[in-house]
């Protein structure tokens, strides 16, 4: 048929694929291989691709050089659930709007959205910085947590009107001839319809605020205890050495929590997330 | 809006109660259509306009100025007229134009291969979709610590092997030299954002109707004209569409320079982004760096609105709405 291949096709294809994989999972590859290393022998010249004193000594040892390291970790995952919940309260009325509402100035306003993805954050350090300082956000939580929310709303009111655009329209339309308010039928009839919609985008902005902190970090907040991952990595370069072992090590094992849950909402989220990028 | 209330109106009367609620829905004090619609996007509106319209007000307001931590000072157009002469700005925006044309390309390229082989029917391509996704859902700051190993000449795999199979004589440090500090940096930026393109045209290429390539085959087309004649036009929007927020994405990356390489050797890797922000928080020069910014934002707004125009034009062509 159409789809068979012949064998030497299948080797290529399988051939291909692994060289594919092989660039994107080198750097990971890498990590884990320095974690294993003694940091004495790091340094070992000439280059030796395998040696016999390989151990795990790093993941223990992490926790003892940055102290924190649970803190950092705990605070990137905090940070990211706080934008992530922060986001939707904002996006899901305005994507809802946009998807179903007629009002003056929609399109406009929907372009000034989509503009600010034009931006990030780093060209606006400087009044952003003082923007801050006058909420008194500096060196908090906040200071990590709102510019971040700002630069998700547009990605999530276009993903999310997307779909909603695609949720049949009658049911909201009964209700409302049945008597129910607006925001009774928003909050009674949509929500619960748009659920699937709802945990997509709020993966792919929570994978947004994830994978964002680093420079927000580093510019808006001082206080160590605070600090994101990211950023709180950067404390195994001590004044007297790095220890990259452990570094990579608490990078690998940092990022695990998040693997796991992205590993358990992928299938939802590529299906989602490709589904406004495909018109049927 | 009376058409929608019309139709509601079908399905009331439909489940045989006619009690004349469709007057009733007159009578009834609803609120405006758009009115409710303000108060549904009036808070992320009045959330963009405090912490991303104000501050952009501000960075072009600070282009103007002389300014710096001491104070600020109105000079016209000079921050502009500075750069506008400068050779080195003129290196610097031909330096970003290179590294986004380069990395968006192989991002595409390496993007539409990718989506070809795990759309191939062999098994273990969903355990291969899972696979490719590591790049783009860890953070940036902590993908470029691995890369950062990788380059290193002493401790690096790529290096380890240069040496091994007699590529070069001692170790090489991939971020040292101008030439290989850039073309590194565009290897790890396209690595950031393959996966999501890769994904992207995947989906893309599974909307495409079996129909189409079934008639192709029966009339005994190659799995490559399909490929040219099919899917390709096909996904065009698709492919455009992306174009567009990769260039975006690509103009704008930070952290994988600085991370990488502050934006040396000698500026070989200092892209548009890269100078704005050591000029401004570097060199506490606010209102040098400010100007910069004002020239990102107009640079990036007329490619965008050129893109749309475009985009717009191979939709049409393709038949999408």
């Amino acid at each position: 048929m159409m789809d068979k291949y012949t064998k030497l096709q299948i080797v290529g294809i399988y051939a291909a694929i692994l060289v594919f994989l092989t660039f994107i999972l080198l750097p990971f590859f890498e990590m884990f291989m320095a974690s294993l290393r003694p940091l004495e022998h790091l340094f070992r010249s000439p280059y030796q691709f395998w040696s016999d004193d390989f151990s795990f000594q790093a993941y223990s040892d992490m926790w003892v050089t940055v102290p924190l390291l649970g803190r950092y970790i705990f605070n990137s995952i905090f940070i990211a659930f706080s934008v992530t919940g922060l986001t939707m309260i904002f996006v899901i009325p305005a994507a809802y709007a946009y998807a179903r509402l007629d009002f003056p100035f929609k399109n406009a306003s929907l372009a000034i959205f989509l503009g600010v993805n034009m931006f990030t954050g780093a060209v606006l350090l400087i009044p952003l910085y003082r923007v801050l300082r006058t909420l008194g956000f500096l060196n908090t939580y906040w200071a990590m947590i709102v510019p971040g929310v700002a630069f998700l709303i547009p990605t999530g009111i276009w993903l999310l009107r997307s779909y909603l655009e695609k949720i049949p329209r009658e049911l909201e339309e009964a209700a409302f001839v049945d008597g129910a308010s607006r925001m009774y039928t928003l909050r009674r009839i949509v929500l619960p319809l748009a659920t699937p919609g709802l945990i997509v985008v709020g993966t792919a902005v929570f994978i947004g605020a994830y994978a964002q902190q680093f420079l927000f970090a580093i510019t808006f907040n001082q206080t160590r205890e605070l600090q994101p991952l990211p950023a709180g990595l950067y404390e195994f370069i001590g004044y007297q050495s790095v220890t990259w072992n452990e570094m990579m090590a608490a990078a690998l094992v940092g990022v695990l929590p998040v693997m796991v849950i992205f590993l358990f909402l992928q299938k939802y989220l590529v299906a989602g997330l490709t589904a406004g990028a495909v018109k049927e | 809006m009376t058409e929608r209330i019309a139709g509601g109106h079908i399905i009331v009367t439909d489940t045989a109660q006619p009690t004349g609620r469709s007057r009733d829905v007159s009578r009834r004090k609803v609120l405006p259509e758009s009115l409710f619609a303000w108060l549904l996007v009036g808070p992320a509106m009045l959330f963009i306009a405090i912490i991303v319209a104000w501050p952009l007000a501000e960075t072009i307001r600070l282009s103007f100025m002389e300014a710096g931590l001491g104070g600020e000072e109105y000079i016209g157009l000079a921050n502009y007229e500075e750069l506008f002469v400068s050779r080195k700005f003129h290196q610097t925006i031909a330096r970003t134009f290179y590294w986004m044309f380069l990395s968006v390309s192989l991002k595409l390229i390496l993007g539409l291969i990718g989506a070809t082989l795990l759309n191939a029917a062999v098994p273990g391509r969903g355990l291969f979709r899972v696979l490719i996704m590591p790049p783009w859902v860890v953070p940036i700051a902590i993908g470029c610590i691995g890369w950062l190993w990788l380059y290193n000449g002493y401790f690096g795999i790529l290096s380890g092997t240069a040496q091994a199979v007699g590529l070069t004589d001692g170790p090489f440090e991939f971020l040292a030299y101008k030439q290989s500090a850039f073309y590194s940096a565009i290897v790890t930026d396209v690595w950031v954002g393959v996966p999501m393109v890769t994904l992207f045209f995947l989906a893309a290429m599974q909307g495409v109707s079996r129909d189409l390539y079934e008639a192709a085959w029966v009339d005994g087309a190659g799995r490559w004209y399909r490929f040219r004649r099919i899917t390709i036009p096909q996904i065009m929007p698709v492919i455009v569409s992306m174009s567009l927020l990769s260039a975006i994405f690509t103009f704008n990356s930070f952290e994988i320079i600085w991370i990488l390489t502050e934006g040396g050797p000698r500026s070989a890797t200092t892209t548009l982004i890269v100078d704005t922000y050591k000029t401004a928080i570097g060199n506490y020069k606010f209102g040098e760096g400010s100007a910069r910014a004002v020239i990102i934002v107009l640079l990036l707004g007329a490619f965008s609105l050129a893109y749309l125009f475009l985009l717009n034009k191979v939709n049409k062509k393709y038949g999408v709405k």
